[in-house]
């Protein structure tokens, strides 16, 4: 909302406060200020001029040299390439040195060899648009003395220009949150104005004096829908005379960001931000059987808007029709079919009041958010109409551009109580936390034009629909107390045992293992394309593909809830990849989304990501790095096992991991193709955990073990096997066979090649035994040795190297 | 034998004050001390000598041999000192070689942030909750006054996965606060930290995912006051002792009275810059006191218990704790911006 405080003036004077201690004491009392601007400051040194002599440029044939008087004893001259002055005209003439709108600098100089002292200026480069000044021509100067209002001003050479073209105003953007429609008025903010600064507010009633008539013979209005309509205010104005508006009105109207058309239209929007009460104006000659209906369009119906554009309306729209056809949609915008032109003679002025959420879903369907729908849609004051369409007859009469016909239609069907409710000083203090004494919150309500008898009763004024409970008024109360006067306290009462729950300190756990093995982490989006399945190299028919859809995304690029983490690691992998990132190592723990959750909501399970390239990166790095994770949180009965179906990963470079039998993940390179498909010219490795797996498998605290009182035997054993024989089914035999003597199996090499026969290969393994019940003899050891080799031989066909 | 005696004292002194290597050094204990060695040989020699002389003539020789012993101990630690000296200069390195360090890997900006504020109210007693993105649109608008018809249910605002606008994705974190009110025991202090997701297009301040904090605290007696010293406490510890705030009024539809906090500018101190757009002020985070109605919904009698509940943006947090400028940073996750942190 903006707002020129030349037009607050007019209500409360706040003349003594500096604009920015204005726009800091209504932002802190709730009216917030987005941005404080002075239209006429970036002018300066240009004043009004009259064109005393005017004589063609000797080296051109379009340039005129002018004799201007600025006030000064002499004359100055300008040279101007305008052709549209006379002598004897008053324009505004940027002197030497002077600046104008978007940074420009006025220097003399020489145009074609003649001295120039300034420059000749039309109303654009002064910052205007055609519509600010309808009596001046748009190509060339502004020729001051063309405007009848102006002129009225008595402007005279040498005076500043700013003044007399109003540019010496400030215009304040308020941010109006969406509970106080009211202050989307002059009048609304001149209230909370003047309850800030303390000075007084003059309400102004509007005085129609009327020319006769009666408008009840001329038009009838019925409300079909008044549910969608409570009340739909009317007055007619005859013999019309369409002008532009004066000076003082397009003004004002351009100061609030609103462009002037002609008088009638520009009172109704006059009102609008005088009042905060949407206007229409009707040509009433238009309107087919002298009557108005207010319905919802029927099937099939359409109007073409004021902006020129076709609509088709629905039956939930509601429109204002004639007999025969809708002349306007209702709080939005009105109809070409009864717009007011150049001859409109009769005009039915609307002052009505609407359902919000009607207006905005009819506003929204229609695509057009205009002003007046953008007020109607926070709820308007019912009681506002009379006063408003009062104002505009009013206005009528002032501009003298038409009679207006004694009487007001009024369909109010039915009228609303206002809202009373106690004021309790004690609850509200409490509330707050304050102390403040019962008198001053009566005083600031009764400012605010609330009412209060004498039993503490408040009734809260109609233009309040905010104002429902005690809260309520104590917010009103806080305001003007200061929110800033309020105590700062510290929380009493009942402790409460904070932190984090078990599953949180695993997150936590999670993170600080992944960094510790040397990867960043990341965050990502938890929508995806439904592309991204494709994309990882999932089949048409897998199960995960089935995905929450959002039905309005953004873009197809993020329409679809994730079940997978891994396209958005490889994604972000990828980009690093093109940054020429080297070496780069990831993880996230995110969320993915599955179908079927309680109520229609999803099931989300946490998902701890792992992805890599690059130096020292391979399938046994990013394997180690799961192997930590796993050993750290104690998991017990851990296993890899060779997966080749997996669509994404690499068939010979993929391992599951099971913990106790159970899926926990998966770990490996991705599949040479899918790496392509992401643009990688490398090896990608990747690591998908479940967090619950992983919350579900996290070993209980640690126990001591009291420390070996005997020494232990160490045995390397180097054994032959077939190739298809796996490391973890030979360690798996060697500890069944080891038995309890066995503390500890760690294979320390793999060797293919000569001197092992073709499609076997040699494992070597570094084995220690111990016995808690004495120091262990060698005998001893060689025979767990020997049946270790047994069972290996057995099980596995493997033999001793 | 006296004077072999003396003889071999003086020359074993001469020749163990020169000796350059413990070789060495062992072969002059054997020649003297050894089984073999002279002062065996002289004392073998005892037996020949009158009665009356053996303990003399022994004991002259145990002194010899004495002085031999320490003389070959001292010149032992010499010989140890010179060798370890050498060795220590030897194993001399250049200490400004750059060090192995293991490669550590760096936690998300936006996660600093978080896990600074989750700790500050951790220590006031608050719990941290976790709860669903994918939400119902009656927990994060109806149970939160925001009605059938408030703007932000519009579809051109909020994402929807049904056409009856009924499963959405969460517009903020505010729905923990109905959940934490239907399943906690009062008296209530939470926060709740998570991804919240709204229809804007990427540009550098805005993003369709983003993430907010929670925090709700519901108690007999609970005062806007405590309100303001609750936060103010919190961003003390954030920003540092004597950072300045301010409270406005404002509107949210589940508090009353609402209010917004701003913090001083860190760029001009409050004169006006552009950082603040010339306020002076940073706006933080928007709080209130829990409308009644809000709580009524949840069963939770507004005569008997008040509260609080405040809500602000992580990623705004973030950018201002590291000064990033770019929002689309914190979700393009480039390792040259990831380990800066």
């Amino acid at each position: 909302m903006l707002l020129s405080r030349k037009w607050l003036r007019e209500f409360t004077d706040t003349e003594k406060v500096n604009d920015k201690d204005f726009a800091e004491a209504m932002t802190l009392s709730g009216s917030k200020v987005e941005t404080v601007e002075r239209p006429g400051d970036e002018i300066s040194n240009v004043v009004v001029g009259r064109i005393v002599e005017m004589v063609r440029h000797e080296n051109s044939d379009h340039m005129w040299v002018c004799q201007v008087d600025i006030g000064q004893n002499e004359p100055i001259q300008i040279v101007t390439g305008a052709q549209n002055q006379k002598v004897g005209d008053l324009v505004p003439v940027a002197l030497h040195r002077s600046t104008l709108p978007g940074g420009k600098k006025i220097e003399k100089g020489k145009l074609r060899g003649v001295m120039s002292d300034g420059m000749l200026c039309s109303y654009q480069e002064l910052g205007f648009t055609d519509n600010d000044w309808p009596h001046s021509v748009v190509d060339g100067l502004f020729i001051l003395n063309t405007d009848p209002d102006l002129m009225a001003l008595d402007p005279k050479p040498g005076d500043d220009i700013k003044p007399l073209l109003g540019l010496d105003d400030t215009v304040i953007d308020f941010e109006i949150t969406p509970n106080r429609p009211d202050c989307l008025s002059v009048i609304g903010l001149a209230r909370e104005a003047a309850v800030t600064f303390g000075s007084s507010l003059a309400l102004h009633t509007p005085v129609v004096k009327g020319s006769g008539g009666a408008v009840s013979e001329l038009v009838s209005i019925d409300i079909a829908d008044p549910a969608l309509c409570p009340r739909y205010t009317a007055r007619m104005v005859k013999n019309v005379k369409i002008a532009p508006s004066p000076l003082w009105l397009r003004q004002r109207l351009r100061a609030s960001g609103v462009r002037p058309i002609s008088n009638i239209v520009d009172i109704t929007n006059y009102v609008m931000l005088e009042y905060g009460q949407p206007m229409h104006a009707f040509d009433f000659g238009c309107v087919e059987g002298k009557h108005i209906i207010v319905r919802t369009a029927k099937e099939g119906e359409t109007i073409t808007t004021l902006d020129g554009n076709p609509r088709a309306l629905t039956t939930k729209m509601l429109c204002i029709c004639d007999e025969n056809r809708p002349v306007c949609v209702a709080g939005v915008m009105g109809g070409a079919n009864s717009e007011i032109v150049g001859d409109t003679a009769m005009v039915l002025f609307e002052s009505a009041n609407f359902n919000g959420p009607s207006v905005r879903r009819t506003a929204t369907a229609l695509g057009m958010r205009t002003d007046s729908s953008g007020r109607f849609e926070k709820g308007l004051d019912v009681m506002n109409t009379i006063n408003a369409v009062n104002r505009a007859c009013e206005l009528v009469e002032l501009l003298g551009c038409g009679e207006v016909v004694d009487g007001v239609i009024d369909v109010f069907p039915e009228k609303p109580e206002p809202a009373r409710l106690p004021l309790e000083p004690e609850k509200i203090n409490a509330l707050l936390g304050t102390d403040v004494d019962a008198e001053e919150m009566r005083r600031i309500l009764r400012e605010l034009d609330f009412d209060i008898d004498g039993n503490d009763t408040v009734t809260v004024p109609s233009f309040r629909g905010d104002v429902r409970r005690m809260n309520d008024l104590a917010e009103e109360v806080a305001r003007f107390y200061g929110y800033n006067n309020i105590p700062v306290t510290l929380m009493r009462g009942q402790t409460t045992r904070g932190g984090y729950s078990a599953a949180q300190k695993l997150e936590n756990r999670l993170g600080e293992l992944a960094r510790d093995c040397g990867y960043d982490e990341i965050i990502t989006y938890s929508f995806i394309s439904p592309t991204a399945y494709d994309k990882i190299g999932w089949p048409e028919d897998e199960p995960r593909r089935n995905s929450f859809r959002i039905l309005n995304p953004l873009g197809e690029d993020t329409s679809i809830m994730r079940t997978t983490t891994l396209p958005s690691m490889l994604e972000i992998l990828a980009r690093n990849w093109s940054f020429r990132n080297k070496d780069v190592k990831l993880y996230e723990l995110g969320r993915v989304y599955y179908m079927g959750g309680d109520r229609g909501l999803a099931i989300e399970k946490k998902i701890l990501t792992l992805g890599g390239f690059g130096a020292g990166m391979d399938f046994y790095a990013i394997k180690g790095a799961v192997e930590e994770v796993l050993r750290d949180i104690r998991a017990e009965d851990v296993e890899f096992t060779a997966c080749q179906d997996d669509p994404s990963y690499h068939p010979g470079r993929c391992a599951k991991v099971l913990i106790g039998g159970s899926p926990a993940g998966v770990v490996g390179q991705i599949h040479p193709l899918i790496a392509k498909n992401y643009g990688f010219d490398c090896d990608v490795y990747t690591a998908e955990l479940d967090f619950d797996a992983l919350s579900e498998a996290k070993g209980a605290d640690p126990v001591y073990v009291p420390l070996p009182r005997y020494p232990s035997v160490s045995r390397d054993l180097a054994i032959i096997a077939d190739c298809s024989v796996t490391v973890a089914s030979i360690e798996k035999c060697i500890r069944r066979a080891g038995g309890k003597l066995l503390r500890n199996v760690s294979l320390f090499d793999i060797y293919e090649g000569p001197g092992i026969p073709e499609g076997k290969r040699s494992t070597a393994y570094s084995l220690v035994l111990r016995s808690d019940e004495g120091t262990l003899t060698d005998d001893h050891a060689d025979s767990a040795v020997k049946s270790i080799l047994a069972a290996l031989e057995k099980d596995l066909g493997a033999s001793i190297r | 034998m006296r004077e072999q005696l003396a003889k071999i004292r003086e020359e074993a002194i001469a020749k163990l004050s020169q000796v350059s290597s413990s070789a060495e050094l062992e072969e002059l204990r054997v020649k003297y001390l050894g089984k073999k060695g002279e002062i065996t040989a002289i004392l073998k020699q005892m037996g020949g000598l009158p009665a009356e002389e053996r303990p003399k003539m022994g004991q002259l020789a145990n002194e010899v041999r004495a002085v031999i012993e320490d003389k070959l101990t001292s010149a032992r630690r010499e010989l140890d000192e010179k060798a370890l000296e050498l060795r220590l200069r030897a194993e001399a390195l250049d200490v400004t070689v750059p060090g192995k360090a293991p490669k550590m890997g760096h936690r998300h900006p936006m996660y600093i942030a978080l896990d600074e504020m989750k700790e500050i109210f951790i220590g006031m007693g608050f719990t941290v909750l976790d709860g669903p993105e994918v939400e119902l649109a009656e927990l994060n608008f109806d149970r939160l006054n925001a009605d059938e018809g408030h703007p932000s249910r519009d579809w051109s605002d909020t994402f929807y996965f049904d056409e009856q606008s009924r499963v959405m994705l969460r517009s903020q974190t505010s729905p923990m606060q109905v959940r934490a009110m239907d399943s906690m025991e009062l008296p209530i202090r939470i926060i709740a930290p998570g991804r919240v997701y709204r229809k804007d297009e990427v540009d550098a301040t805005h993003s369709p995912m983003f993430h907010q904090v929670e925090g709700m605290v519901i108690d007999k007696g609970v005062t806007m006051a405590d309100l303001k010293g609750t936060l103010n406490t919190a961003v003390q510890q954030l920003y540092g002792e004597g950072t300045k705030t301010r409270f406005r009024p404002h509107h949210f539809p589940f508090t009353e009275p609402s209010c917004e906090m701003d913090v001083q500018c860190h760029k001009c101190g409050g004169v006006g810059c552009p950082t603040c757009k010339g306020e002076g002020w940073i706006e933080l985070l928007g709080a209130g006191m829990i409308h009644p109605h809000v709580l009524e919904m949840a069963g939770i009698d507004p005569n008997v218990w008040s509260g609080w509940a405040f809500g602000f943006g992580l990623e705004r947090l973030a950018m201002r704790r590291f000064r990033i400028d770019d929002l689309r940073l914190i979700f393009e996750n480039d390792v040259r911006f990831l380990e800066q942190f």
